[in-house]
Parts: structure tokens; sequence; C-alpha cells
């Protein structure tokens, strides 16, 4: 076990240098960016000493690495400054919009991720039959079409033709648990319909690919069923490919739900990180991308650890 | 105890088919074979003559991309597997036929432990609890001489040895007690120490039940041990069926008995050349692997121009990694390569490119040191054009030479690619690619090991015709003594590193030996029917297993 601890603190330690490094190229990169801040918030119309005043205030008149670790420094303890345009903090607006999101993430991958392996294991079985052409050519379709047109195709049917769920999944203080996942299961089945493609081809193909060992003809000849075979035999040394898709989709859930939130009026952080950019809002751009890359980085890393811990030479060492 | 010798297993006009990709070729072509209760009987051929796939059959199953032809008739104990549901032939499988693979290291899963594989098919079959057939378990386990029984099947495949794992196998396919065993050339993957116990192991405990078995190998030697009648098969057909004493002394076939004097190659052994240095001179080197395990420790030898000088040893014993130094891929701990009296830099990257050149290596495995997207002709041409500087007509003409060297017609393979070749033919490309570089000392590692006798056989013929023509010096790496006896002049002995015994290959052959030596040479499995029961009577039952666990 000692093996294990020792690869996850280095990864973690790679993972943190990673990170310092997006830091870097996310606060250059909106530095870049055309144009004055100081300008943009006060408007056209101010004078010359206001923007100027403005700027002092804002320290943007430091040098550009000193104001990168005065950001980081307050980046490391939760501190990301305040929103230029309506001055709160930025830890405060994004707290709650992060926390929605994580919401609508965890919602779609329990019901996705289960599904797409289930359904993964079971086409594998019925491989070259039917139902696993109909299957692959669903989930495909699925993850073909673009997630705002699953999106309003599904608010069409089950929130305007059948009205079993509500098509706006606006949130409410004092919102029972049961009525929060009515109102936001539309967005979820969207992120689960996109997402599960990925998942289950991968499960079929890790699978497949294993069919050929020697270790499952041995199953096979002796006398395991086929469902056996791929459950017992396939299953547990396919591990490691699954894993790391699973963690992949997972950091989409995250980072990739501008759209279904904007689709669904949904209060999480990509419908906040589309605001922020377009009022120029930069310490709350900065942050959305920060956590982004915190979230993948430590989603790759736990991908990295499952995959480890599911390799029995890796667990068991001689 | 009067045993029931009644006809179990009769295979009549088996027809099976393969699929190429394109279309169905017949892959066995009308075979038919009789097996009676408690029998064990020996399929031989070379690779490709359907050994395998007649073994399978027999279990009614046929492997991916093969079927089995309607007319074929595969009667198991009075039920006909041909026309019987995928159900009712499933059922027999584990319970009352058994496999044993080839690689048990490959054939184990790796996610489970040993002893959860070995109770599945008791499980499954409901023919025992848990407890009852883990307890089964243990007793097959002592019975077939593992170590620690209680306690072995509770790990996982990779933390047991090879010849463990084969072992552990044999009694997996016991569990259920079936009527039949098919044996896949079970012991071909272990060294010749670690064969002789699953050998002993497997005879005697066939032997204890009365079990029936078919026993696939391409070793002569080793059929002649464990088969009571013995079948030899070419292309997918019979060629001839006897006891085995009388297939030993009296084969009918041509074919049989090209395969009987295969072992017969041997060329005079060479002396040194008196007054000039040793080619390539290993001088108290020591080696070890990331980590700082030694793997090398004090080994020293010479090899002389002109000569061959046989490395062997077990798995393990620092062969390959001895190679690994001369050729500068692992620098060192201490010690030094000489070539002709002068150190060759620790490792290659300090090497000059004529250094590079007169050191070349042939490998193992031609299937995976040859890239199949290259054609013979850029691999063969590249290391003339490296070292030599050739090109153009002078490259062509240097790549026909080699070509013709090696034996094969340089208009018909000049343009091919490796997957278009057959196992001999590619070691032979490997063979040229070595020589393309003008080399004065060429590494063989396990040159032959994974080819069928007779290829084998013309490898090694091959290989002595360069030498002699190219004075060549070869450092053959074996764990094959029959290849020893056929081609060295010289004989290292390693074991764990070290090398414990080294002289004329004569002399070596000729007792006194080394007790290492002795064990080696001891166990190579001899045509003697008798061999194996003098053999273990002679080393006493109990420390087979020691002597190869060590």
């Amino acid at each position: 076990m000692g093996d294990i601890v020792n690869l996850v603190l280095k990864r973690l330690g790679f993972g943190l240098i990673t990170l310092l490094v997006i830091s870097v190229i996310i606060f250059f990169m909106v530095e870049l960016l055309p144009g004055d801040i100081a300008q943009a918030v006060l408007g056209q119309g101010a004078t010359e000493e206001n923007v100027a005043a403005l700027r002092e205030q804002m320290g943007l008149n430091n040098p550009a690495f000193v104001r990168y670790f005065e950001w980081l420094g307050g980046a490391v303890v939760g501190d990301f400054g305040t929103s230029i345009v309506s001055g709160e903090r930025v830890s405060t607006i994004i707290t709650e919009r992060f926390i929605n999101t994580l919401f609508l993430a965890a919602y779609a991958a329990v019901i996705a991720v289960p599904f797409a392996i289930t359904l993964g294991v079971v086409v594998a079985l019925l491989r070259n039959t039917l139902f696993d052409r109909v299957a692959n050519v669903l989930t495909l379709t699925s993850i073909s079409s673009p997630e705002f047109f699953l999106g309003y195709i599904l608010i069409l049917f089950f929130a305007v033709k059948w009205q079993m769920f509500p098509a706006i999944s606006s949130l409410s203080d004092g919102m029972s648990f049961a009525e929060l996942l009515d109102r936001t299961f539309l967005p979820a089945l969207t992120l689960v319909l996109v997402v599960t493609a990925h998942m289950m081809r991968m499960t079929r193909a890790a699978i497949i690919n294993l069919l050929a060992s020697p270790y499952i003809e041995m199953a096979r000849l002796k006398g395991a069923p086929p469902w056996k075979v791929i459950v017992k035999h396939a299953l547990p040394n396919a591990w490691a490919p699954i894993i790391n898709v699973i963690a992949l989709n997972l950091a989409y859930l995250i980072t990739g739900v501008v759209l279904v939130e904007v689709v669904f009026v949904y209060p999480g952080i990509g419908q906040a990180l589309v605001d922020a950019v377009s009022k120029r809002d930069f310490p709350i751009v900065q942050a959305c991308c920060l956590i982004f890359a915190a979230t993948f980085i430590l989603l790759n890393l736990a991908a990295d650890v499952g995959a480890i811990l599911t390799n029995p030479r890796l667990r068991h060492p001689k | 105890m009067a045993q029931d010798k009644s006809v179990l297993l009769d295979i009549k006009d088996l027809r099976i088919d393969g699929y190429t990709g394109e279309e169905w070729v017949p892959i066995i072509k009308g075979v038919d074979l009789r097996l009676h209760r408690g029998e064990v009987m020996g399929l031989i051929g070379e690779s490709g003559a359907g050994k395998s796939t007649i073994g399978a059959a027999a279990m009614g199953y046929a492997r991916d991309g093969t079927r089995i032809v309607e007319g074929s008739s595969i009667e198991f104990d009075g039920m006909e597997l041909t026309t019987a549901t995928e159900g009712e032939r499933r059922a027999l499988r584990g319970s009352r036929i058994a496999y044993v693979a080839q690689s048990a290291a490959a054939s184990f899963n790796p996610a489970h432990k040993i002893i959860d594989q070995h109770t599945e098919a008791p499980l499954h079959y409901r023919i025992q609890s848990r407890v009852a057939a883990q307890e089964d378990a243990m007793d097959l386990y002592q019975r077939l001489r593992l170590p620690d029984p209680d306690q072995i099947g509770f790990r996982y495949p990779h933390q047991v040895s090879g010849g463990q794992l084969q072992r552990a196998m044999t009694a997996m396919a016991m569990a259920c007690r079936p009527d039949l065993i098919i044996f896949d050339e079970p012991t071909t993957a272990l060294d010749v120490t670690t064969q002789i116990e699953v050998l002993a192991a497997i005879r005697d405990i066939v032997d204890q039940f009365n079990t029936a078995a078919i026993y696939i190998t391409h070793d002569l030697a080793v059929v002649a041990q464990m088969a009571d009648t013995i079948k030899v098969l070419l292309k997918g057909e019979e060629v001839e069926q006897a006891s085995t004493e009388d297939m030993l002394e009296n084969p009918q076939e041509d074919y049989t008995k090209s395969l009987w004097a295969v072992r017969s190659f041997k060329r005079t052994q060479k002396r040194r050349p008196t007054g000039e240095p040793p080619v390539i001179s290993v001088q108290n080197v020591d080696a070890a692997y990331t980590g700082g395990i030694k793997v090398l420790d004090d080994v020293s030898f010479d090899i002389h121009r002109g000569m061959t000088v046989a490395v062997v040893g077990e798995s393990g014993s620092g062969k390959s990694t001895t190679a690994r130094v001369i050729t500068g891929l692992l620098p060192p701990t201490s010690g030094q390569v000489l070539f002709r009296g002068e150190p060759l830099p620790p490792s290659y990257l300090n090497r000059s490119k004529d250094q590079l050149r007169q050191t070349q290596m042939i490998y193992q495995m031609a299937d995976t040191a040859l890239n199949p997207k290259v054609r013979i002709s850029e691999i063969i041409g590249r290391p003339a054009q490296f070292y030599s500087g050739l090109s153009g007509t002078a490259l062509k003409h240097r790549v026909d030479e080699l070509l013709d060297l090696i034996e094969l017609e340089p208009s018909q393979y000049y343009d091919r690619y490796p997957p278009e070749l057959s196992g001999g033919q590619k070691q032979r490309i490997g063979i040229a690619r070595a020589l393309a570089a003008e080399p004065t000392f060429i590494i063989c590692d396990e040159v032959t090991s994974a080819l069928d006798q007779l290829v084998a056989e013309g490898i090694l013929k091959l290989l002595d015709r360069l030498q002699s023509e190219l004075d060549l010096a070869y450092m053959f790496i074996t764990h094959d003594l029959a290849t020893v006896r056929s081609i060295a002049d010289e004989v290292v002995v390693m074991q764990n590193g070290k090398v414990v015994e080294q002289g004329p290959k004569d002399e070596m052959f000729k007792p006194p030996h080394h007790p290492y030596t002795d064990l080696l040479l001891s166990s190579v499995p001899e045509m003697d029917p008798n061999w194996l029961t003098d053999l273990l009577e002679e080393r006493g039952v109990d420390n087979i297993g020691e002597a190869a666990d060590v």
C-alpha cells in the first residue's frame, strides 16, 4: 500500500505544478485581451482622471507579475478578488453557482455512469447483433447532436407536449429535494444522453478487446456461460480504460455544461462564465477557468488512482 | 483394480475450416481419432499442423475464426457433440472434459485468486460447496507437490512462478475429476528443469484418476514420456499413428522419420585461434537494473574469431542481460568489455559507428523484431546504407547478395513485407539484417526457440555455413541444450547472474559437471520412453520440485 500512497502523492504534486502553469496561462491570457479594463468599467464617457484613479485603485499600474502573485496568493486561500461589475466578492458569486453545477453533474453522473457501463456490458455480450447495432447508432446519434438541440427536443416532448417536467430549471430557496430533482431532470437527462455514448462504447471496446485473451478462452473451456465470461472474467480486467473515459466525461459534465445551462436557464457556473466574459468581468473569468482546470486535474488524478487500484499486479505486489 | 477401458472419445472425419479474412479454407482435412478411458494420446506435428484445433474440437469447441464442417463427427461418451446444443456442449466443459493451456501465466485471469478460479467450475456445476471445493483444491495442490498447498491458492497468478502456475492449472483441470483432459503444449513455455516437475506431476495425476488425455506438443522427447499412443499430424492431416514404442523404434512414414532425425545435426568442435586477442572479452562484469538489484555478478568469458560460444541457463539467469552489456544497451556497474583487446565504451551512445557495426543481434521473436510495414529490401538495406554508405544500384546489389546468402531468391522477396513470410523466413531476414552491417560478432538470442524443429535445424545450418564463410564469432543465448550440442564450440553456464562453469563443449557434456550443469543436462528430455521414470527414481521424487523451484 505504501507504494500506492507514494504514487498518489507524486501525481498530486504533478497536478499542483500543472495547475500552477495553467494559472500563469489564465492570468496572462486575460492580460493580453485588448482594451483597458478601467476604461471598460467606467464606459466611454469617463474622464481621463477617473480612469487613471480607477487604474490606481485596482492596482493596474503595478507590473503584471506582481499582480499575478497577488492574485495567486488570494486564489490559494479562496479569495479571487471582487467582481468589477457588481463589486461583490468573486468567491461569493461563484460558490453557489459552482455548487449548482456540481449538483447537476452529480445528478447526471449517477444516472449515466451505471447506465453506460451496464449497456456497454450488454452490447459486448450481444456484440454484432441487431441490439448492438441499434444501441450503437442511438448513442452515436445522441452524441453527435448538439446539446442545445437535444435540450430543445426534450423540452418539446417532456415539457410542452406531455408536460411531465418543467422546461425552465430556475431554483429558489427552500425547495424540497424532490422538487429539485424534478426541476433539474431535463438538463440532467440531456447531459446523460451526451455522455453515455463515450462510456458505453469504451466499455464495449475494452471488454471485446480482452475476449481474445487466453484466460477468456480458458473461462469458456471451463464451461462458464457467456454472461459470466464477460462480467466475471473480462470486466475486472477492463476497468483501467473505462475509468479514464468516465473521468473525462465527469470533467465534461462540470466544465462543458454552458449550453445546457443556458437552454434550461439553470444558475450554474457555466452561465456565470458566459456573463462574465461578455461583461469583461475578468476576476470571475479567471476564477472560473482555474476551477475548471482544477476539476480536470483532480478527476484525471482520480482516474489514475482508480486504474491502479483495479490492477491486481499493483494492488498485490509479489 | 480393473479399470474401464471403453471408448471415450471417437472423432470421425473431422474437418475444420478457418477464416482468412476473405474465405473459409480447410485447416483440418478429415482426421479420425479414437481414445479409450485412461489412455494418453500424444498429438505431434509442426505449428500449423492443426494440433490445437483438434484439441479444442474434442471439447466441441471451435475457436474464433474457425468452424467445424458439417459431416464431421465428435462422439464423447456416446454423445454426438456436433449436433448437441451449445448449452449441452458447455455443460461438458470443465466438468467432464477439461483443458490445460500452453501458457498458464496468460491463461489464469490476473484479476482473481488462483483458488477462486479453481473452484469456479465445481461451484458452477454445483458439485461441491465452496469450502469443500477449496479443500479439494488444496488436496490437489499437495498431490501436484506445490509448495505451501494450503496457502498458495490464495495468491494472485502473478505472485506465483510459471512452473507452479502450470501445475495449479493442471490441478484446476482436475477440479471436477473429468474423464478427459486436453493438454495443449503445457510445458513449452517452461525451462527444462521446471518442465520435469510439471511432466511428472501431470503423469502422476492422470494415472491416479485414470483420466484420459490428449497431449499436444511439438517436442518428441516429451511426448515419448507422456503418451501411450502417438499420432503424427502434418498440415491438418494424419501422417501415422502407433503405440509410443512402435513409433519411436519403427516410424513408417518419411515425414515421421525426418522429425525423428532432426536432432542429428552436429558439427565438429573448433579450436581457438592462437596468437590473437579474442573478438569479445567480457571481463568481471557486474550489472544492475534501476532499483539496484544486481543481475550480473562478476561475469567473465571470451569469444574468439570464427567460434560459437553458447551461453546457457534458465530464464532469469542473466543471459540476455549479458548481451545487453556487450551491446552497450546496459552499461555495467563495474568491469569492462574488450573488442579485439581494446576496451569498448560502456554505453552504445559513446561507441563509434565502426564499433557499433562490429556487434549485431538476431532476436528470438522475428515476428516482433521486424517492422511489419517495411519492405524486406528496406529492412536489409537500411543497415547497409547506414554503415557502409551504399546507395542506388550498389545498395540493391548488396541486398540481393544478402538475400542470396540467406538462401532466399532475391527477385521473389525483395519487395515483400514481413507478415507475408513464414517464421523461418522471417528469422532468415533477421539474420540478413545483422549481416548487412558486415559484423565480426553476432549475438543470437534464442533464435531458434520460437521455430519448429525442422525449420530450426535449417536456421542452425545456415548460421553454421555463414560462420565458416564469413569467419563470424557467435554468442548463442539459449536454454535448449540440443541446440548447444549441435552448434557450440564453447559453453558458458549461467545461474543467478553468475558463470558457474565454462569450457569447450565436448568437455562440458562429459562428467564431472558442476551440480547445476548436471541438473540442466539431465533435465533435457530424451527419446527413451523410460527416461522420465528413470530420472525421477534417480533424483528421488521428493526433491524434483525443490531442485527446480530455487
